[in-house]
């Protein structure tokens, strides 16, 4: 119970940080103020919150989990290709979209998009996919709350408690906070992120009695070399895999915090310092995940390596629903939390217990990024803030907060986690084909609004039918992949035990290919926006 | 020239990811214990941090904070 008083610890510190925001706000009741912190976040701030908003549960106990069972390479495929691609991706399209927002005023990307190519219900088709894809992000947030609230209680905090708690935290923070209040909770939760790696290392390392022994025992070891090299991903995976960071600069949430920088300066060592944040903490977190296969002591973790090996060995033959239970029993999102109830002193599990829990609250910035786009793109743009002004608008984003909250809360209570798990993985690979949309109305003078529509659809049809598909080809045994169509002896679509690959690569590669062939091909067929509408985005 | 040796530097960069000389092997155990593929994506992001760096110091988009010194935008905001 020690390491839940630490949570619950927690859980009041980052309440009071974003009580503390609406006082500083000093009854402001200005959009740009709510939403935006009137565009006045610092240095530091900037970089850590930012940071922190695109780190999810999955940056400390994802990252671990799968790097138990897959090896190390979930650090190349996740984390190094992100702090190359995301940086970068900063650097060319944060500044630019930071330096239109304060020039126009802009608020959030589908304002950008309206204005850019002079449209206006199409603007509305692109906020409904970002939206969508987006509110499985916060149904998994408050799932996640619940599920770690409840391990690191030892069960004592009930499923749908903790799950009530993380919820009603979060949405009190964001609610009073708004965007000062969540930037300041992000950046402290960075904060504790970054600490966890380097002490968890440390603690269990010591606890291992030294990381030497266990890594050449792995090494010499035929099944469990394998974990220490990537020759079971094909590098085709691997290199799809650096697409998917593409798809944070086209996340509402982050474009959003762009906005939200006092000076563009400000970005300069957020690009520099973010591919070592990422280092800081997946390093860690992916090493412990691999050294974990070495624990011979727990049990909970002998029996994920058993149900590893024999659906390694006797998964052809199985049926799909047995396979899915096996699956089910290997999964190992935990596995951090299970060295650490191992190896940590009681006091230290709690502190570090914190940090997972700052890791699994990243919800905060999904729920005011949606009740921003809401205000903006449908209350303002339909009329609302017109009729009934500003006061009323900040009013409305707020009401919409504790609504998606409460029925992201009630669809957790009712929905399997699994469920919301693979809508993320569609929504990275449908982020990412949205790109090629602002680098379209950033960088080519040529784009237009029927171009963006294409885009939009083609993304929409191409995460349903790749969900539908996954749905009706059962997932294999570990092993090769069932081929569903081949061409001229070439394999065009295979179900892979972890998805479904195109000519070999993930789905990602060719909906980001198809998007940027519709959004050129299209501009190129359709009409212009007027040369006094280009001028505003290309005036150098 | 300095933009081509830049661009050069990113593209080359995003290519070296894909460390295919690393693939089947953990040996060398780098300190004894962190097998080379690890070590080698290790450095890879500091490599990108240091990439992040010569981009901010020779290619920073001044001309976009130029633009906005002294600039009182006329354009009603979009809604």
């Amino acid at each position: 119970m020690i390491p839940a008083i630490f949570v619950f610890l927690y859980l009041a510190i980052v309440l009071y940080i974003g009580i503390f925001a609406f006082r500083r706000a000093k009854g402001k009741e200005e959009a740009e103020d709510y939403f935006l912190a009137s565009r006045s976040l610092g240095p530091f701030v900037f970089l850590f919150s930012l940071f922190g908003t695109n780190m999810t549960a999955f940056a400390i106990l994802g990252s671990s989990g799968h790097a138990f069972s897959n090896g190390i390479v979930t650090f190349g495929l996740m984390a190094s290709s992100s702090g190359l691609v995301i940086p970068l991706s900063l650097f060319f399209i944060g500044t630019r979209v930071w330096a239109l927002g304060k020039r126009y005023g802009f608020m959030t990307p589908v304002q950008m998009f309206r204005d850019r190519w002079e449209c206006g219900h199409i603007g509305t088709a692109i906020f409904v996919v970002q939206a969508v894809l987006l509110v499985p992000y916060i149904i998994i947030g408050i799932m996640g709350g619940g599920t770690t609230l409840n391990a690191i209680s030892s069960g004592v905090v009930p499923y749908w408690f903790g799950g009530a708690i993380v919820a009603m935290v979060v949405m009190s923070y964001v609610f009073f906070g708004g965007m000062r209040g969540t930037a300041w909770v992000n950046t402290f939760q960075t904060v504790l992120f970054l600490l966890f790696g380097a002490v968890a290392l440390i603690v269990i390392g010591v606890g291992m009695g030294g990381f030497r022994n266990a890594a050449q025992t792995m090494a010499s070891s035929p099944a469990l070399a394998p974990l220490l090299t990537r020759e079971r991903i094909s590098p085709l995976y691997f290199f799809s895999y650096t697409f998917i960071p593409l798809s944070a600069i086209a996340f509402p949430h982050i474009l959003i915090f762009c906005l939200t920088a006092r000076k563009m300066v400000q970005f300069k060592k957020t690009v520099i310092f973010y591919p070592l944040c990422i280092l800081a903490i997946w390093l860690p977190c992916v090493f412990l995940g691999v050294m974990a296969n070495r624990v011979t002591d727990v049990p909970q973790i002998k029996a994920k390596q058993e149900a590893r090996r024999v659906l390694a060995t006797q998964g052809k033959t199985m049926a799909p629903e047995a396979r899915d239970e096996l699956r089910e029993k290997a999964a190992s999102d935990d596995i951090i939390m299970l060295l650490l109830q191992r190896y940590a002193p009681l006091w230290l599990a709690g502190l570090l217990g914190a940090g997972i829990m700052a890791a699994v609250m990243a919800s905060d910035s999904q729920i005011l990024a949606l009740s921003t786009m809401f205000t903006e793109d449908v209350f303002a743009f339909y009329g609302g803030k017109r009729r009934f002004g500003e006061k009323v608008q900040v009013q409305t984003g707020r009401i919409f907060i504790v609504l998606i909250t409460m029925f992201a809360y009630a669809v957790a209570l009712r929905a399997p986690e699994t469920i919301f798990e693979l809508a993320i993985q569609y929504a990275f690979s449908g982020y990412a084909a949205l790109s090629p949309l602002l680098v379209a109305a950033l960088f080519w003078r040529g784009s237009t609004k029927w171009g963006a529509l294409a885009t939009t659809i083609w993304v929409a049809v191409a995460v349903i039918a790749v969900a539908i598909f996954q749905h009706l080809v059962p997932a294999p045994a570990p092993g090769p992949a069932t081929l569903v169509w081949s061409l001229g002896g070439a394999e065009v679509l295979t179900r892979t035990p972890g998805g479904t690959a195109v000519f070999g690569f993930m789905p990602v590669v060719p909906m980001v290919i198809v998007s940027a062939i519709l959004m050129y091909v299209v501009s190129l067929l359709t009409r212009k926006p007027s040369e006094t509408t280009i001028a505003k985005y290309f005036w150098k | 020239m300095k933009r081509i040796l830049l661009i050069a530097a990113v593209v080359a960069l995003y290519a070296l990811h894909q460390d295919f000389w690393f693939w089947r092997t953990a040996h060398p155990l780098v300190f004894g214990f962190v097998p080379i593929g690890l070590f080698y994506q290790a450095c890879y992001s500091v490599a990108a941090a240091l990439l992040l760096w010569l981009l901010v110091k020779f290619a920073w988009p001044s001309h976009l904070e130029r633009e906005l010194q002294g600039d009182s935008p006329d354009e009603e905001m979009p809604r």
